[in-house]
């Protein structure tokens, strides 16, 4: 699963730090840091923080690999869409 | 194919069999391509890269790659959508000749295109004594595999980090050295880390931070020289001040190189500043005359910009990469009358000591400045620049929500000092004071917006002959 998040939209409201801890993390009060190459078992926990960010800052594009073992009627509606802009 | 897309149907035929070629596979190249596709281009689309990477995103290099948090071959950017492109991967565009309309590869191919997106982007500048520079330890941080060294090197805990120039990016690396415990010396030419992109009164913010960090912070001097161990590896850096920096690994943060010199000869308007652009991405030949099928995008494009007197502004900034390579996507594929010209509002964001530090406008045409909201003692404000009565820029220490109203005034060109009373002005008072940028004359390291178009408001400008 590869992300990347627009900083300049970013405003740090740390709803993605909440919902997906182990991929995005707060770095003082308004900084984000995050792992742009997260793990497959990470997916749902993204999924959530891309719609929760209130600017839509997060673009993520899920792989095969992510996508591996998912219901097939839930695979067509994430796959290769890419992200939230 | 015939150049301009016209009523005669040839952009309905460039969209459906033309031939694009972009050069540099970066952010701006795999935006624009994404964007083509969008837009319906189902022609040949081919993408040159000097690195053997696949697009991938470079701020993480300098923040959680440096971190250990990430690692630096992971950060390829996510796709929009499938682009189905010819990528040519881990050779350099070495020329272009503009009348056959042909790219020649270093390896002795050459592509033909009937429009062309150059997107080369900048390289770090390199230590000026190549032979220093060559020493083991001696780094530059700009690509993925720098990144990759650089991070090594520091997890092998070395005794002290020199790092010579205190921009955005040596700001970052002193950051993360001190985050991992390790000891820090930064070596800046200007008063202060940042001054040259927001200036000596946030650049004085700067240096607080470091100093607090237990940065040992020498502004106002020169490296002068690296010196190495008989083995090879740097072991010190002599300064101007005559003093000594002893350090196992030095990083050279001197700002970046444009990629022009492929074009030299070609009939392109490309230099060192960059290749000029006209608003719609349309590259300028070397007489002044737009080209109607070369266009460019990202930090090697210098485009006038009507916000800001129609300067040229060249910008090292991710969001202007993005959007650029969108627009220039969009016009390549339009019809001259639906062109649309690229007028971003110039941002950028830095992360530093755990402080967030974000921009809009351009800070460098500021001539005073003015804390609104929280103070700088603090390090937690928003600071607006003016420029001849209206406000040009913005700056937020840990404050980034205050950007999007203040992005709005530049755009509105709200007048400076501002005249809005409700929001809270702390102790630095209600008086504009010196924004205290050097002499642009005097190169400083790191600033990420060149200004480098003729305004007709300076008629300071000489001409300076080369030797």
């Amino acid at each position: 699963m590869r992300l990347v998040v627009d900083l300049n939209r970013c405003q740090g409201y740390a709803q993605c730090a909440f919902l997906a801890p182990d991929v995005f993390a707060m770095h003082g009060d308004e900084s984000l840091l995050y792992n742009p190459e997260a793990a497959a078992e990470q997916r749902e926990n993204v999924a959530r923080a891309v719609a929760a960010c209130p600017v839509g800052a997060i673009l993520l594009e899920l792989t095969d690999e992510d996508m591996a073992g998912v219901v097939p009627q839930e695979a067509g509606a994430g796959a290769g869409s890419g992200g939230s802009r | 194919m015939s150049g301009g897309g016209t009523r005669d149907g040839s952009l309905e035929q460039l969209k459906r069999e033309g031939r694009i070629v972009v050069v540099g596979a970066s952010l701006a190249g795999l935006r624009a391509a994404e964007t083509m596709r969008d837009k319906g281009f189902t022609g040949s689309l081919t993408m040159i890269g000097d690195e053997p990477h696949e697009p991938y995103d470079r701020p993480p290099l300098s923040k959680q790659v440096l971190l250990g948090n990430a690692a630096a071959d992971h950060t390829a950017l996510p796709r929009r959508r499938a682009i189905d492109a010819d990528w040519r991967l881990g050779v350099p565009a070495t020329g272009l000749d503009m009348a056959a309309r042909r790219v020649r590869l270093g390896n002795g191919d050459e592509v033909e295109y009937d429009r062309l997106l150059i997107a080369t982007g900048v390289r770090a500048r390199p230590w000026p004594n190549p032979e220093e520079g060559e020493l083991a330890g001696v780094f530059v941080l700009r690509t993925r595999d720098d990144g990759e060294g650089l991070q090594r090197a520091l997890a092998a805990r070395p005794r002290r980090v020199l790092v010579i120039g205190a921009g955005f990016t040596g700001s970052e690396i002193a950051s993360a050295c001190r985050e991992r415990g390790l000891k820090v010396t930064v070596a800046e030419r200007g008063s202060a880390p940042l001054v040259g992109a927001l200036g000596a009164v946030i650049g004085e913010v700067a240096a607080e931070m470091h100093r607090e960090h237990e940065v040992d912070l020498r502004t106002g001097v020169m490296v002068t020289a690296l010196e190495g161990d008989p083995a090879g590896r740097v072991r010190a850096a002599h300064l101007s001040d005559g003093s000594t920096v002893e350090a196992d690994v030095v990083v050279v943060s001197l700002g970046a190189q444009r990629n022009t010199e492929w074009l030299a000869g070609s009939g392109l308007g490309a230099g060192p500043r960059g290749i000029a652009c006209d608003a719609g991405c349309r590259a300028f030949d070397v007489r002044g005359i737009v080209t109607d099928d070369i266009y460019v995008a990202g930090d090697v494009a210098r485009s006038p910009h009507a916000l800001f007197g129609y300067q040229f502004l060249s910008l090292e900034h991710w969001g202007n990469a993005v959007a650029q390579a969108e627009t220039a996507a969009h016009n390549m594929l339009s019809e001259s009358t639906d062109r649309r010209p690229h007028l971003w509002v110039p941002a950028f964001w830095s992360s530093q000591f755990g402080v967030n530090i974000k921009s809009v406008g351009v800070p460098p045409m500021g001539t005073e400045i003015i804390v609104t909201q929280g103070s700088l003692a603090e390090r937690r404000f928003a600071a607006v620049y003016g420029y001849q009565g209206r406000v040009i820029a913005a700056v937020t220490f840990d404050n980034c929500r205050w950007l999007p109203f203040y992005e709005q005034q530049i755009e509105g060109t709200a007048p400076f000092p501002p005249p809005f009373t409700t929001v809270d002005r702390r102790p630095e008072g209600n008086k504009p004071v010196p924004a205290d940028f050097p002499d642009p004359s005097v190169p400083t390291h790191g600033p990420t917006i060149t200004l480098s178009g003729y305004s007709p408001a300076d008629r300071k400008m000489t001409f300076t002959p080369g030797h």
